[in-house]
């Protein structure tokens, strides 16, 4: 059986399959069946400074197979009564990523050191809610600001830090440059994809906020695309998101770079069991492909065969210097 | 992945029901079960969730309590308004039991009106436990006795009935006659003892549950209870899945995720 153990930036999982950040990962016994169901990690929902409860309803529309309309608004529990959850998803044994959001580099600082006193191995940064004010893409889509909220996060904690960065601009793979000169150890693309849907009798948007993010099967070759991008211009490992719901999509992920990938959407109908299903799913179709391990193909369809190698090399990771935290 | 979409339909018919409670019917062409649910979309306002009063076509209903600011405004829509519906979701009941004891609390009756409805329909016995604060308040009375199912009920004020809850009645009832099943649907505390109840006369309880909900496809965790996700996974849940969480019937989240005690602040 192929070897789907995988290394990103310098956290070991089982499996590349990640819950994706604001699926399931608001409560620790969420997070905790994910990992039971076989994913090899899970992100929590994208956590801020203080309790929001979110847009009123409808936050979502679902779109048939097209995929899903949303806009949460970030309802999160609030950092201070949210390690109580992580404390709950790690008991059972699973890596958690820590998602934030905050509007400032100094704002995010703080917030990813309390995040990072979590116990949690990694932290994402939300830099692309496609429909908060204040936040998210609003201040994700400037590779300055993407640089120095990156810089003072990775100045501030021990950690590797994923930025989560937003297909909503002409150019994706500035924005991932922008992380890497920031020291991001890691690219997670994409973020939804800025939506809207109208109710024609009524003549006004169905979600309360108006504009939302869509995700799901739609958004699979948009993701694909950001992800080859940024494959040729950064050197750090890339997390591919979106429209994932088989092995062969994240095949194909891995193929256009991705070194992990998240899922969210597709776990509506099947639950967390989705991930055991890939995984088995997985490991037969590399086995049939020829490929050994997972990590040996990343980026392949670039026709570069050294070029993951060369890419994944350790030297070239900008790590943290000090000891990290056993997961 | 087929995802149910919307559809704005006008309110064909409001009914007060009770002073707090009201049924609105509109055209309705799925198939649904007893105990699913929809997401109730009044626009410009929220979007609930909300059992079927009346799960069948053509003509759907939900029957809705007072409670917060939206339920409330549902209080004043009328015939031809437009609303959203979206769904049905959820597990809906096992209607296999040829002998049920019903414990509905308050608006919990909204749900296993239409459930004893079915198993009546099927020849199967239903007898109805059937509580609320005052006479006027004991929703779909009438409607239980018109199917045939023996109906007791009890009010807080004694205006109607056995004075007190509704829970020595149900006790009485499942001490008297052999049951296949208990389904019950009311506040988390009132489950919670149903169940104590019939656990010691081995009776399967069956229970509808609510909690706060957004998506109700199985992925934002806003209605999660333990492990479960009552969207998906209930909101008609057997006791056997309810009996070890420790949040049923103390706690629920509010919408931002927090846990809360149950009488701390308003859900």
């Amino acid at each position: 059986m192929a070897d789907l153990t995988v290394e990103l930036a310098g956290v070991p999982l089982r499996n590349p399959l990640l819950l994706a950040s604001g699926i399931w990962g608001e409560t620790g016994a969420s997070m905790a069946a994910a990992y039971a169901a076989g994913a090899g990690g899970v992100v929590t929902k994208s956590i801020g400074a203080e309790p929001r409860s979110g847009y009123p309803n409808p936050t979502v529309e679902p779109l048939g197979p097209v995929g899903l309309l949303n806009a949460m608004g970030l309802p999160n529990p609030g950092i201070d009564e949210y390690p109580a959850e992580i404390e709950v998803a790690r008991a059972s044994g699973a890596p958690v990523i820590g998602s934030i959001f905050a509007a400032a580099p100094r704002e995010f600082a703080a917030l990813a050191r309390r995040m990072a006193g979590t116990g949690v191995v990694a932290l994402e940064l939300n830099l692309s809610c496609p429909h908060a004010h204040g936040y998210g893409s609003e201040i994700g889509s400037d590779p300055r600001r993407v640089e120095r909220i990156v810089r003072s996060v990775v100045a501030a904690v021990d950690l590797p830090v994923l930025a989560k960065i937003t297909p909503n601009t002409a150019d994706p793979a500035g924005l991932a440059r922008a992380a890497e000169r920031g020291g991001a150890h890691a690219i997670s693309a994409i973020n939804t994809v800025r939506a809207l849907g109208i109710d024609v009798t009524l003549a006004r948007p169905i979600l309360a906020h108006g504009l939302g993010g869509l995700s799901g099967p739609a958004i699979k070759p948009v993701g694909l695309a950001c992800v080859w991008q940024i494959f040729e211009a950064v050197r750090i490992p890339i997390v591919g998101i979106g429209g994932i719901a088989s092995a062969d999509d994240a095949l194909e992920y891995l193929l256009a770079g991705a070194r992990a990938v998240q899922i969210g959407t597709a776990l509506s109908g099947p639950g967390v069991a989705l991930f055991g299903t890939i995984a088995r799913d997985l490991a037969s179709r590399l086995d049939a492909l020829g490929i050994d391990r997972w990590e040996e193909a990343v980026g392949r369809a670039h026709g570069r065969p050294p070029s993951s190698a060369v890419q994944q090399a350790p030297a070239r990771l900008r790590r943290p210097s000090k000891p990290r935290r056993a997961p | 992945m087929t995802l149910p979409s919307r559809s704005i339909v006008p309110i064909s018919e409001v009914v007060h029901e009770t002073p707090s409670t009201v049924t609105l019917r509109f055209a309705w062409a799925p198939a649904a079960r007893p105990g699913q649910f929809v997401m109730v979309w009044i626009p410009g306002d929220d979007e609930l969730p909300m059992s079927l009063s009346y799960p069948n076509g053509p003509m759907g209903g939900v029957t809705v309590k007072a409670m917060g600011a939206t339920s409330r405004a549902i209080q004043t829509l009328r015939p031809g308004d437009r609303i959203g519906i979206r769904g049905p979701y959820g597990r809906p009941f096992d209607l296999t039991p040829r002998r049920v004891l019903v414990v509905a609390g308050g608006s919990g009756a909204a749900v296993l009106a239409p459930a004893a409805e079915s198993a009546r329909a099927a020849g199967h016995a239903v007898d109805v436990a059937l509580g609320a604060v005052t006479a006027s308040e004991l929703l779909f009375r009438g409607r239980f006795e018109r199917m045939g199912a023996s109906t007791e009920v009890a009010t807080d004020d004694g205006s109607a009935g056995r004075p007190g809850f509704v829970t020595p009645l149900a006790e009485r009832l499942l001490e008297e006659h052999p049951y296949d099943a208990v389904w019950t649907c009311g506040p988390e505390v009132m489950m919670r003892r149903v169940a104590d109840l019939a656990d010691r006369h081995h009776v399967p309880v069956i229970c509808s549950v609510e909690r706060q909900m957004k998506c109700a496809l199985g992925l934002c965790d806003a209605c999660a209870l333990g492990p479960l996700h009552v969207c998906v996974d209930g909101p008609v849940l057997p006791w056997e899945s309810l009996r070890g969480l420790e949040e049923f019937g103390r706690s629920f989240r509010d919408p931002a995720g927090r846990r809360r005690a149950y009488g701390s602040a308003p859900p």
